[in-house]
């Protein structure tokens, strides 16, 4: 007999229904006379917000390819071969060579030709996420912009104030020459009302869904990762809408009430996993896998970071929902105060863009922090071939938590080149994990 | 004196360490990025060392960096945790790209030794790069003010400019004189003057850069038949054997695009502000590398005008396996030389060089370089 009960999420079909409808919005953006954006999805999704327009964000496009690829792997193939002969290196970002390889096909993954963008917006939150958008526009002969984003430190690292003004001026001031640099190319008049409101919703599912998160340490978890994915690409997607909102109130109701009654992710949950990394969205049947033994993966740095708006609470050294503007008594009335909100809340709240560039001691005590409070047995580190940004500070990880008493197994992979993945291994390794932990597989 | 250069770059570790026994109140500060300022280093009376990887197969990086991490990032961390540069007193960097920057993080977290991270801006085309990276260094400079036990004035900060404008100007002097027919200088020996350039004090190599300009140079021959004259492009590359291995061909490298190489030294400093406005402004200015070359990519246009400047036949770009900037770049660079004539020939390099299979495919470039057109 099952351990907890286990019921499927109320929420499941409106998130898959918003999903949808971004991509199906982006791909008749063009016919209805729409312009398009287009740039990695933690760029600053709200600055381009002051126009109408449709956000097509790289990475969970690139997600829905590789996870797409597993039953009809030809269109996905002949992606990862396009920017392959265009002489762009295997071993460069995976995201960036689904995303070429998409444009230089005029394919989209969701049916029709690829949606050209009027113009790309991109934030530098990694050495590849900069070039990435600067190839897009030269190919595409479209504009091209980015914010140099340098976040501040962990706070270990005791940054001065007077380095953190400084970053955040900077930031600030080019949120601002970009919204002149829009005006000038599209020859439209950007609106700031909604910019603001754009804005505030985006730290407001950001808030929500690190809500969301805090509840699934509860035991048995509410959320499996693998369904922690299909949730908060909601707020990767399209944050800066009221919509999104919406989904992540009622998701946090649901979410509260299965904890108080204590209905469980998984019924047979007997052990807590911590994941570190993107998943490998060609094959989330490793979850599945886990599940076999009972292991229930709780969330992960990226899954918690990547659309999660997280404050650092000093008194209690952890990190806790971060307040959105109204929640902090804050009125956004213009565009110069919300850019320097906008600018402190992506230079402080977002960890995993934090991690992307700074790893060392606040990267392994942030992966330490999250799998005591959230009860992590052990922990699985996806030491990923594709992206050079989530790999940051990994082997320093994997010997810290060891360290500190936490079982930690890596594996290697990648987020969305399957080729560079190898299931029965993946497998084998995390049958290994389970072993040491002194579990077997369930009985069906 | 030329071969000075060889003997900096062979025995930089013994160079430091008797340098340190010469000038026993004076401290010592490691980089890695060419982006660190220099002046300010010299200025406090500190001396900069480059640190470079040292090209011996090693496996103590790999349970502190993924394998996926360019070799040469992973190279410098395994001279520091072999302790090659214990002699310094302190390492420092820029903010660059993230495979370097891991070995800086790690080489911190498991030595203890003084560090300094300077969060330098990724690009230089916003006009707020400039008082944001002015803003920085003047926090890197008290920390050093800090460390040192003494304030750092405006004059010191001139000195400091003067020194290294002063490298920089007698380098550009000797690169100038590689455009000529016969070049009096090698690739091997221009890539390690400029190396040792970055491993020794600049006051005493501007005296040995001197004289290599003064006496030996004029009439001076490098090969008396040079052969076809190639550029090098790409990733750091210091490899001795490999360059040795090309100019012992029918060729002669005249310029380069390299941290190793013009990028550490191509412009100077522009004195018509306060000190650090000035060096923000130059190394703002300075020739980019991939990871400081957005929203725009300006230097695929500086890289074609070197090639036609320096009257190359064709271009080695040699690039560190798994170095993403240069492979995002790579595309770009390879179009843009071939659209302005240049031939291209695109080498993936680890810490040791496979010169055999290497020069293979080089003499198949240089054949092609040198035949006729049939049709």
């Amino acid at each position: 007999m099952a351990k907890y009960k286990a019921e499927p999420l109320k929420c499941w079909k409106k998130a898959k229904e918003l999903r949808n409808e971004v991509y199906d919005q982006i791909a008749k953006a063009r016919d209805k006379g729409k312009m398009i954006v287009a740039g990695g999805t933690e760029s600053a999704i709200s600055l381009p917000a002051g126009f109408d327009m449709e956000f097509f964000g790289g990475e969970p496009y690139v997600a829905g390819c590789a996870f797409m690829g597993k039953n009809d792997s030809g269109k996905y193939m002949k992606y990862f071969e396009a920017a392959e002969a265009a002489k762009f290196p295997r071993d460069l970002c995976a995201c960036m060579r689904l995303s070429i390889g998409s444009l230089l096909c005029n394919s989209y993954a969701f049916g029709g030709v690829y949606p050209k963008p009027a113009f790309n917006l991109q934030t530098h939150i990694c050495d590849s996420q900069g070039k990435w958008y600067q190839i897009m526009s030269e190919m595409e002969d479209v504009p091209y912009n980015a914010l140099d984003f340098i976040p501040y430190e962990w706070e270990v690292e005791n940054e001065s104030e007077e380095s953190k003004n400084l970053k955040h001026k900077y930031l600030k001031d080019q949120m601002l020459d970009i919204i002149d640099w829009m005006e000038d190319i599209t020859g439209k008049k950007y609106n700031d009302e909604k910019f603001i409101n754009a804005l505030n919703w985006e730290c407001e599912s950001s808030s929500l869904w690190a809500q969301c998160c805090i509840l699934n340490r509860n035991i048995p978890a509410v959320m499996d990762e693998k369904m922690m994915h299909s949730l908060y690409v909601i707020a990767a997607l399209m944050r800066h809408k009221e919509a999104s909102v919406k989904f992540y109130k009622e998701l946090l109701y649901e979410l509260k009430d299965r904890a108080e009654r204590g209905i469980a992710a998984l019924a047979d949950e007997r052990l807590r996993l911590l994941f570190d990394g993107m998943p490998p969205w060609h094959s989330l049947e490793i979850y599945r896998y886990m599940e076999e033994f009972g292991g229930v993966s709780i969330g992960s740095s990226f899954s918690f970071g990547v659309s999660g708006g997280w404050a650092y609470d000093s008194k209690q050294d952890t990190r806790i929902p971060a307040k959105p503007p109204i929640e902090a008594g804050v009125e956004l009335k213009t565009r110069e105060n919300a850019c320097s909100w906008y600018a402190k809340w992506l230079l402080e709240t977002n960890t995993v863009l934090r991690s992307l560039r700074f790893s060392g001691r606040g990267k392994n005590r942030h992966i330490l922090d999250l799998a005591r409070k959230w009860r992590a047995d052990g922990v699985l580190i996806h030491l990923n071939r594709g992206c050079e940004g989530t790999a940051m500070g990994q082997m320093e990880i994997r010997s810290f938590l060891a360290e500190n008493d936490i079982p930690v197994i890596t594996f290697e992979g990648n987020h969305a080149d399957v080729r560079d993945f190898d299931l029965p291994r993946t497998q084998a390794t995390i049958s290994t994990f389970m072993e040491t932990l002194g579990l077997s597989k369930l009985k069906k | 004196m030329i071969e000075k250069f060889k003997w900096i770059y062979d025995n930089r570790h013994e160079y430091v360490r008797k340098w340190k026994e010469k000038h026993p109140d004076r401290k010592t500060m490691g980089y890695i990025c060419t982006s660190m300022p220099e002046e300010i280093i010299y200025a406090a009376n500190v001396l900069p060392v480059r640190i470079l990887g040292g090209h011996e197969s090693q496996n103590i990086s790999q349970q502190h960096m993924t394998g996926m991490f360019c070799p040469f990032s992973r190279d410098v961390l395994a001279q520091g945790l072999l302790g090659k540069y214990d002699y310094l007193d302190a390492i420092g960097t820029t903010h660059t790209c993230q495979h370097i920057f891991q070995a800086y993080e790690s080489w911190v977290l498991h030595k203890n030794i003084k560090n300094f991270y300077i969060p330098t801006p990724n690009t230089s085309q916003t006009p707020h790069a400039l008082p944001y990276m002015r803003g920085q260094l003047k926090l890197f400079m008290e920390k050093v003010e800090k460390w040192i036990g003494r304030t750092i004035s405006e004059n010191d900060l001139w000195r400091g400019i003067e020194l290294v404008d002063t490298t920089r100007r007698l380098m550009k002097h000797i690169y100038e004189t590689r455009k000529s027919e016969i070049p009096p200088i090698s690739g091997l020996d221009s890539m390690l003057m400029v190396v040792a350039s970055q491993m020794s004090d600049k006051e005493e190599f501007n005296k040995i850069l001197e004289e290599v300009i003064n006496n030996e140079l004029s009439g001076h021959k490098a090969k008396e038949k040079p052969g076809i004259r190639l550029m090098l492009v790409g990733s750091e590359h210091d490899d001795v054997k490999f360059i040795e291995m090309v100019e012992n061909l029918d060729a002669i490298i005249v310029i380069d695009d390299h941290c190793t190489g013009s990028r550490y030294f191509w412009n100077t400093t522009e004195q018509d502000t306060d000190a650090l406005t000035a060096i923000a402004k130059r190394y703002l200015k300075k020739p980019p590398c991939p990871t400081r070359d957005f929203p725009a990519r300006n230097r695929t246009a500086h890289i074609v005008n070197l090639a036609r400047e320096w009257n190359v036949a064709g271009v080695i770009e040699v690039q560190q396996k798994f170095c993403d900037p240069h492979e995002l770049d790579k595309v770009a660079v390879s179009k843009a030389l071939e659209k302005a004539g240049f031939p291209i020939l695109n080498l993936e390099a680890d810490v040791i060089m496979p010169v055999g299979p290497f020069r293979i495919r080089v003499e198949a470039f240089l054949e092609m370089l040198g035949s006729e057109e049939l049709f």
